[in-house]
């Protein structure tokens, strides 16, 4: 097994608001392997963003506040390094992709202009040499005509397009880490499969490690390797993609997984619910944040809070009855 | 069945104004020619592309919009150029539900008077018999009684979303045009909702129109299934038929295209090359053959028709090379 080239551990991250102050992340754990793709899923509001505006460091400045637990890249600690040095990992060693493209591109410069800066900003090259790259990089990505392109603004491409620019971006100085954070969700199905398949071939070619942040189980299934399940600022469960799907330990990801309607069930079939809603950050029940949902729940889950626990290899699941109702288990309920 | 909804040959034509003096020269010819139907207590699903004419065809049909031309048939009756003061009664019939509830409800109304509203402009009851069919909405669509004197932004979009419902049923529609309600929604309040809509719809024989662009949804909740490219019905059938047996190369594309939420089955994506094109200017002939892997010369010259596939349980499909993948 490869060491991980990320490691987030016990990640606390708390956000002063003017109704006082907030903690989005409790005690966020995970690791990237270098090559692996890990998903991380889980419903809006449930921190995938903060998590990775935290290994960024790219959280709204001065509310967002990491105030414990450590992000280690290759080993060093990213939270303590001073802005600059950040700078300097950020697009050169990490590469970042968002939901909106148009966020990640200046509307006033050219594609060219924009790629060829990055380039410049993070590798010792020529302008010439830095112009050469740019071409190839979109070439890459698959834009069609690329050195008229190079010419063009954001807004004369289309959004399928501008995320392929905003993708050659990220990856044109070979990062070790990809974070996309919903790179596809704003985009048709059609393309959406494009990009996917292009983050992949990508991935192979350049042997690069990628976190996913989807809310699309679809997506996590048919790309990553492993998978985090995320539930109000907590991991609810972890492991690897087979793990996740076949044997869900956490009824959060069991009732995720039961309740998307599926191209093979039967139309006008009741579909299995999560009752309620994600509590917000100010109410969130004291002990297992999924208690008010769960139909699992007793008294210890109203006060004790789960600890992660191993279920099997690399499978951890932070629920209190989790043998009791995992498939894993000899005897589980579900 | 004779169907409740028929759309023939339906176009909306956009003008684009540019230049100087703002005279349109050039059309964006975002519905072109729909056909499809309805039946009474049936839901069509309308998939399709972002920019394809969904929301467009919508809004004709609940007559938001004034089509170019084509034909609306409603209960045997042409409603397409209809007349505003003529429409009142058929607004009662047909409703719309829309992605994004805030939009549609007035945000400084509470919830009782939004859904009182359309009682009052129908002239439905007198005060005590409208709060008390309010009350009975609500009830209806999973909300407690005392949303009445809460405003819309105090609610989550799973729940605002069961207010643009209980305001849409309010005046017990046939139809119901559903335009992307739970495409913003997370998945564990999307499945709440799509319970509802078929809740709904058996107790109250609605039809649906339900638009989407997730396949899997729309299969969930469809009867049948209309796919839509650049302003067109490509093709069209009973959901399981379209969904095991498609006949389109654009429909067996978005369905390979679907991530399917199962790691060992690692589904064989047919990539589509480049971008839909620009309905302003769509291309010749058959509109998908910029992007479709079996085009031909054909293709390019003579606009397909939608045909009945034989033997295929009841899909029609506009393609000239029209079979399995
Ligand atoms: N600047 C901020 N100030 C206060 N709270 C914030 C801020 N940014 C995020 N939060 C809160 O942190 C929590 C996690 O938000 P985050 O954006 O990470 O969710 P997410 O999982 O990415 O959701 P989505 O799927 O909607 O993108 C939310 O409750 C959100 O309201
Ligand atoms: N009111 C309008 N005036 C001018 N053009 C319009 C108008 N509404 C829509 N269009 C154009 O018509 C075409 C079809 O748009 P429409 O909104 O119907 O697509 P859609 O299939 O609903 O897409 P989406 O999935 O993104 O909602 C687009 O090119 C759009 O720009
Ligand atoms: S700890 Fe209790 S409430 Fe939380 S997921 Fe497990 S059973 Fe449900
Ligand atoms: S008519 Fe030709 S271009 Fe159009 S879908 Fe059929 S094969 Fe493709
Ligand atoms: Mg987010
Ligand atoms: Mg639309």
């Amino acid at each position: 097994m490869q060491d991980a080239i990320l490691e987030v551990d016990d990640l606390v991250v708390e956000f002063d608001t003017d109704e006082g102050r907030v903690r989005a992340l409790d005690g966020v754990g995970f690791s990237v392997k270098a090559g692996e793709t890990v998903g991380v899923v889980g419903e809006s509001g449930c921190g995938k963003s903060v998590t990775a505006q935290s290994i960024m460091r790219l959280l709204p400045q001065p509310m967002g506040q990491i105030v414990g637990g450590a992000i280690r890249f290759h080993g060093q600690d990213l939270a303590s390094l001073s802005l600059e040095e950040m700078r300097r990992i950020r697009g050169a060693r990490i590469g970042m992709v968002f939901q909106e493209p148009m966020t990640a591109l200046n509307p006033v410069h050219t594609i060219g202009r924009q790629l060829t800066e990055v380039i410049l900003l993070h590798k010792k090259v020529s302008k010439q040499e830095a112009l050469q790259k740019a071409v190839a990089i979109l070439d890459r990505v698959g834009i069609p005509s690329p050195d008229i392109r190079m010419g063009e603004y954001p807004h004369q491409l289309s959004g399928g397009m501008r995320q392929r620019v905003v993708i050659a971006m990220a990856l044109v100085c070979e990062p070790d880490l990809l974070i996309a954070d919903e790179p596809t969700t704003a985009l048709d199905v059609t393309i959406q499969a494009q990009i996917l398949e292009l983050i992949q071939e990508l991935q192979q070619d350049m042997g690069m490690a990628v976190m996913l942040i989807t809310h699309d189980l679809g997506v996590i299934a048919e790309t990553c390797q492993n998978v985090v399940v995320m539930y109000a600022g907590r991991v609810a469960e972890r492991g690897t993609v087979y793990d996740i799907f076949d044997k869900p330990s956490h009824p959060y990801t069991q009732g995720l997984l039961a309740s998307i309607p599926r191209l093979d069930t039967t139309p006008k079939s009741r579909l299995t619910i999560i009752p309620g809603m994600v509590p917000g950050l100010r109410d969130l029940p004291p002990g297992c944040r999924f208690e008010n949902r769960c139909p699992f729940s007793d008294e210890a889950c109203c006060v004790q809070t789960p600890v992660e626990e191993a279920v099997s290899g690399q499978h951890t699941v932070a629920c209190l009855h989790w043998k009791a109702l995992s498939p894993a288990q000899p005897g589980g309920v579900i | 069945m004779t169907p409740l909804l028929e759309v023939n040959d339906l176009k909306m034509h956009f003008p684009v104004r540019e230049g100087l003096f703002l005279r349109a020269s050039k059309f964006n010819r975002a519905v072109d020619g729909v056909n499809l139907h309805v039946a009474p207590g049936e839901t069509l699903g309308l998939v399709g592309e972002s920019g394809c004419g969904k929301s467009t065809l919508g809004r004709c049909i609940t007559r938001l919009y004034q089509p170019t031309s084509g034909e609306i048939k409603f209960r045997d009756q042409d409603i397409s150029r209809m007349r505003n003061r003529d429409l009142l009664p058929l607004r009662r019939d047909i409703q719309m539900i829309f992605q994004d509830p805030l939009e549609s409800l007035n945000a400084r109304h509470t919830v009782g008077e939004i859904l009182e509203e359309p009682l009052i402009i129908h002239k439905m009851g007198n005060r005590q018999e409208r709060q008390k069919r309010v009350a009975e909405l609500l009830n209806q669509v999973g909300l407690p009684a005392r949303s009445v004197t809460r405003y819309p932004f105090e609610f989550s979009g799973g729940q605002r979303q069961r207010i643009g419902i209980a305001r849409a049923i309010a005046l017990k529609p046939s139809l119901i045009v559903c335009d992307e309600p739970v495409s913003a929604l997370d998945v564990s309040i999307q499945s709440q909702i799509l319970n509802l809509l078929v809740e709904l719809q058996q107790e109250l024989n609605l039809a649906y129109l339900f638009i989407a662009h997730d396949l899997a949804v729309v299969k969930h909740i469809s009867d049948r299934i209309a796919i839509m490219y650049l302003g067109r019905i490509v093709e069209s059938g009973p959901g399981e038929a379209l969904y095991r047996n498609p006949q389109h190369p654009y429909t067996q594309s978005l369905i390979s295209a679907i991530p399917v939420p199962d790691p060992h089955q690692k589904s064989q994506r047919i990539l589509l090359k480049g971008d839909v094109p620009s309905p302003i200017n769509p291309p010749s002939g058959c509109r998908f053959h910029t992007r479709c892997p079996r085009a031909t010369q054909i293709c390019k010259e003579q606009e397909p028709v939608l045909t009945a596939q034989p033997e295929t349980g009841g899909l029609v499909t506009a393609c000239h090379h029209a079979g399995p993948a």
